[in-house]
């Protein structure tokens, strides 16, 4: 099986450095698009790979990149963003690829840019990378000194300048015109959708964003051709994708699978199942705000469409585990104090509405709950809902409140009747 | 209130910037490189040397988690909160780090020796629980290594 993202990557080891990712054919890809594509050749490539956004919502990226307007007549500069502020409770796949491998992403950025016509490129990084913060930094250093980035790269008459910004924190920087706001050196509060931020994002001007684990497999891509790159997967969204599982597992990792492998064989064959003495009970597969699935779902495909399917996200495609001795109570009442914190304030449903929720379920796992408690939260789930509220953090942090009531409604239940939490 | 380093290395930082505005952040970032917090006297000499007023440093300044408005200890511990770490018992570990130093979240120890925070997922969740003290990572944490990691700090 075919790992391309992390062929190079030897975990707790140093990445490759430039000449290293040079010898083992990095950068070939970069001067091949430059020197011999047009940006219409590699847009089509992208299209036909039918490679998806990495980040979350799952987006087509040869049709975000066609949304940037023509260069003919476009405002400038025109910006590119590497979103690296991998802040999802769950999610630890953009950490690796930073760290493991930053050539790969610098190398993607630079054909992304070549492609949709940008000459600033951004890494928005969250500080707390700051292991690959400073590799992405040394990285960045060398392929300047090469003539990779800057001016006239590969002698195309492209010119292209990168910078490494590193945040200072808050979770809603991870939504795209919240971020922008963090760039431009405002609260991080989200902004309207329309217009596009391909038309007006960062200062006004067309700004592309891609999720890291997108731009990482560009390269492979380009050197390989639309047809390998969808044949990496077992379902019709092309490629390979780093699963990551957490919680109590035997061995919690992640690992690049072919897209479309299964929940069971990720769980079972590649974390090594449920430790001794403990059953699987659900897990939410795509990252803190995506639904439950529970033991009924363990044959579901891991792809964006079969895991929608099947009632929840795909999400960053890193699965947290519950187990049958952990309280589902106490897990819900975890999540939504971490949106109640993370909540930006901009809109009065999400500002008030997560530490309403995140209170009721501290009452309930506390055993002070009282009947009625759970139409509170079923009001939350639609109060909430999506159109709700000004950005999708709020939906979001719902999903696995509304799959918990679903699926473990009988814990709330006991929390009440008992006066305690069945696990304490 | 600004020595001349910092004002080098704010002007060098922001010779990028588009606007004055897009290097708030980045001034605020090295003036706590140097001093560990931003003091309400930095913070307005940070407001005059980039032409702001004090009102739109703050206003930014006072979003984010990363910028302390208030004196730290010369360490910050970050304690992951988030669900995997808390399915893999970040309590406990808090609760171990909260007796040993005698200060809760949000607190600085009367030594000045380490201030405790709580952080959003440090996306080391196959290592959970973990926690990051001054930007280093420490995983797969049990009581015992807590002692170890904490003596590691003077």
């Amino acid at each position: 099986m075919e790992r391309p993202l992390t062929k190079h990557i030897t975990i707790g080891g140093d990445p490759l450095n430039l000449a290293e990712y040079e010898k083992v054919g990095g950068y070939e890809a970069c001067r091949k698009s430059l020197r011999t594509l047009t940006p219409d050749n590699i847009l089509q490539l992208v299209k036909d790979s039918n490679l998806r956004g990495r980040g979350g919502a799952g987006f087509p990226t040869g049709l975000k990149w066609s949304s940037m307007p023509s260069s003919q007549n476009s405002p400038r500069p025109r910006y590119l963003i590497a979103d690296a502020d991998e802040m999802e409770p769950g999610a630890f796949k953009d950490r690796i690829l930073m760290e493991g491998n930053p050539h790969q992403l610098i190398e993607g950025l630079i054909i992304c840019a070549y492609t949709v016509d940008t000459e600033i490129g951004y890494i928005f990084i969250r500080s707390e990378y700051t292991l690959a913060a400073e590799r992405i930094r040394k990285a960045i250093g060398e392929a300047y000194e090469k003539g990779y980035l800057g001016f006239n790269i590969f002698g195309s008459g492209f010119n292209f300048e990168l910078r490494l910004h590193v945040s200072s924190g808050r979770y809603i920087c991870g939504e795209g015109t919240a971020l922008a706001n963090s760039i431009e050196g405002n609260r991080a509060v989200p902004r309207h959708k329309v217009p596009r931020q391909t038309e007006s994002g960062l200062w006004g001007m067309p700004t592309l964003l891609n999720n890291v684990e997108t731009l990482c497999n560009i390269p492979h891509i380009i050197n390989n051709g639309s047809i390998w790159f969808k044949n990496l997967s077992k379902c019709k969204d092309g490629g390979t994708k780093i699963f990551g599982v957490s919680g109590k597992v035997k061995k919690p990792g992640a690992w690049e699978l072919p897209m479309g492998t299964t929940i069971r064989e990720i769980l079972e064959e590649h974390a090594g199942g449920m430790l001794d003495g403990l059953k699987f009970r659900g897990t939410l597969p795509g990252g803190a705000s995506t639904d439950f699935l529970v033991e009924q779902h363990l044959d579901v495909p891991m792809d964006y469409d079969s895991v929608q399917k099947a009632g929840s996200r795909f999400g960053t495609g890193t699965m947290i585990v519950l187990d049958d001795h952990t309280c589902p109570v106490g897990m819900v009442h975890n999540l939504e104090s971490f949106f109640a914190r993370e909540s930006c304030g901009w809109c009065t449903p999400c500002r008030e509405g997560l530490p309403w929720t995140a209170k009721v379920l501290k009452a309930i796992e506390d055993g002070k709950g009282e009947p009625g408690d759970i139409e509170i939260l079923e009001f939350h789930i639609r109060a909430l809902g999506p159109g709700r509220t000004f950005c999708a953090l709020a939906p979001g942090a719902m999903e696995p409140l509304r799959s918990a009531l679903k699926f473990f409604r009988e814990d709330f239940d006991a929390h009440i009747k008992e006066k305690r939490c069945p696990w304490s | 209130m600004l020595s001349d380093e910092i004002k080098s290395e704010i002007h060098c930082g922001i010779s990028a910037c588009p606007t004055r505005r897009c290097a708030i952040l980045e001034a605020l970032q090295i003036v706590q490189r140097h001093h560990g917090w931003v003091s309400e006297e930095r913070l307005k000499a940070v407001a005059e040397f980039l032409g702001l007023t004090v009102e739109e440093v703050d206003g930014v300044a006072t979003f984010y988690n990363r910028i302390y408005r208030k004196p730290v200890g010369r360490h910050i511990i970050f304690v992951c909160d988030s669900v995997s770490c808390w399915i893999m018992g970040f309590e406990n570990i808090l609760d171990h780090i909260q007796k040993r130093l005698g200060i809760s979240f949000g607190e600085t120890t009367s030594d000045g020796r380490f201030t405790l925070l709580p952080i959003q997922c440090l996306g080391a969740c196959e290592q959970a629980p973990a926690i990051m003290i001054d930007g280093q990572l420490y995983g797969y944490l049990d009581r015992d290594k807590i002692e170890a990691i904490l003596g590691g700090y003077e």
